[in-house]
């Protein structure tokens, strides 16, 4: 059993490598994760709206509340036009909150954890917003980045800032999820890896290996929390970026 | 010094910017606290916001830890 931090992020086909167009495709461990997040949020919200009753029950509370978070936030940032992308905010939340409370679990594999797919989201995240900010406004989208009552002279670089900072927006956006469970769990299994070092030295080395084992059930607990907040943000952002595309104004 | 002791070095120096992040995210906490004790009512429709601006902060903080990160990890 390989025990560096490390490990945990290997990606390895399950199903052997396909020669598809010449390219080397097979299912991964990743690709089997991504499918039971969809099952598994596919399934429990199936089974909370299954009694459908006016006065919801427990379960049937929890997916209304689900819902109406993202209902909330779409409403309070996007306005009454802007609940056309709940759909795609409610997709991306449970997607992402799903992906990293699944990876909270031993040898589960965190989606997450890997650049490719935060930055995958993230890229399609801003790309929707430049398409559908110039299908909506036509070329006077570009508005956005000609901030009101600026002096002439300075224009054209607060412009460039503004553009830059705009493409910043799908680097930082993926980073950011990617950064915080990537690091997340290589500290959890460096802590792990105290314990199991600590206990390998004998009586004193079991007594003390406490220290590292308390520590690291602090830190799941703090994954625990970071997991929904980065989720929570990630949607948010999303509607901050898209409120970019419906109303582009300085 | 060869390339990898300059790698490990790095690393630990991208480490320090963490400590900024963590300035950041005690600013906005602090100051979500100060307004909150002046004006309870008024201090869950901020809490929100509050998150977010954390959430900002700490990515910038996140960000150096990826790059020691790849300082230490990547070939």
């Amino acid at each position: 059993m390989v025990n560096d931090p490390i490990h945990q992020f290997r990606i390895h086909n399950i199903f052997g490598p396909w020669n598809i167009f010449g390219f080397e495709i097979g299912f991964t461990n990743s690709n089997l994760f991504m499918g039971i997040i969809v099952a598994v949020i596919t399934g429990f919200l199936l089974l909370t709206a299954r009694k459908g009753s006016l006065v919801p029950g427990r379960l049937q509370s929890v997916g209304e509340m689900w819902y109406g978070l993202i209902h909330n936030m779409v409403d309070n940032v996007l306005g009454e036009e802007g609940m056309a992308f709940f759909p795609l905010v409610f997709s991306l939340f449970s997607f992402v909150l799903v992906a990293n409370m699944l990876g909270m679990f031993p040898y589960f594999f965190t989606v997450t954890s890997h650049v490719i797919v935060t930055a995958s989201l993230a890229v399609f995240v801003v790309a929707l917003v430049i398409v559908v900010g110039i299908a909506k406004h036509g070329l006077g989208w570009f508005r956005l980045f000609v901030p009101h009552g600026v002096p002439m002279a300075i224009l054209p670089f607060i412009s460039l800032i503004e553009i830059i900072s705009f493409l910043s927006r799908p680097i930082s956006l993926g980073l950011r999820l990617f950064g915080n469970m990537l690091a997340g769990h290589i500290v959890l299994k460096v802590f792990a890896g105290f314990v199991v070092s600590l206990v390998a030295l004998g009586l004193g080395g079991i007594i003390g290996s406490l220290a590292p084992l308390l520590m690291a059930v602090a830190l799941t607990a703090l994954e625990f929390l970071v997991a929904a907040l980065q989720a929570f943000v990630f949607a948010i952002l999303t509607c901050v970026y898209l409120n970019d595309a419906l109303h582009p104004s300085h | 010094m060869d390339a990898n002791a300059a790698k490990l070095i790095g690393a630990g120096i991208a480490c320090l910017g963490m400590g900024g992040a963590g300035i950041g995210v005690g600013l906005i906490f602090g100051n979500y606290l100060s307004g909150a004790l002046r004006n309870p009512a008024a201090a869950g429709a901020q809490f929100t916001n509050a998150l977010i601006g954390a959430a900002l902060a700490e990515g910038l903080g996140i960000f150096s830890l990826v790059v020691a990160l790849l300082l230490l990890f990547v070939k």
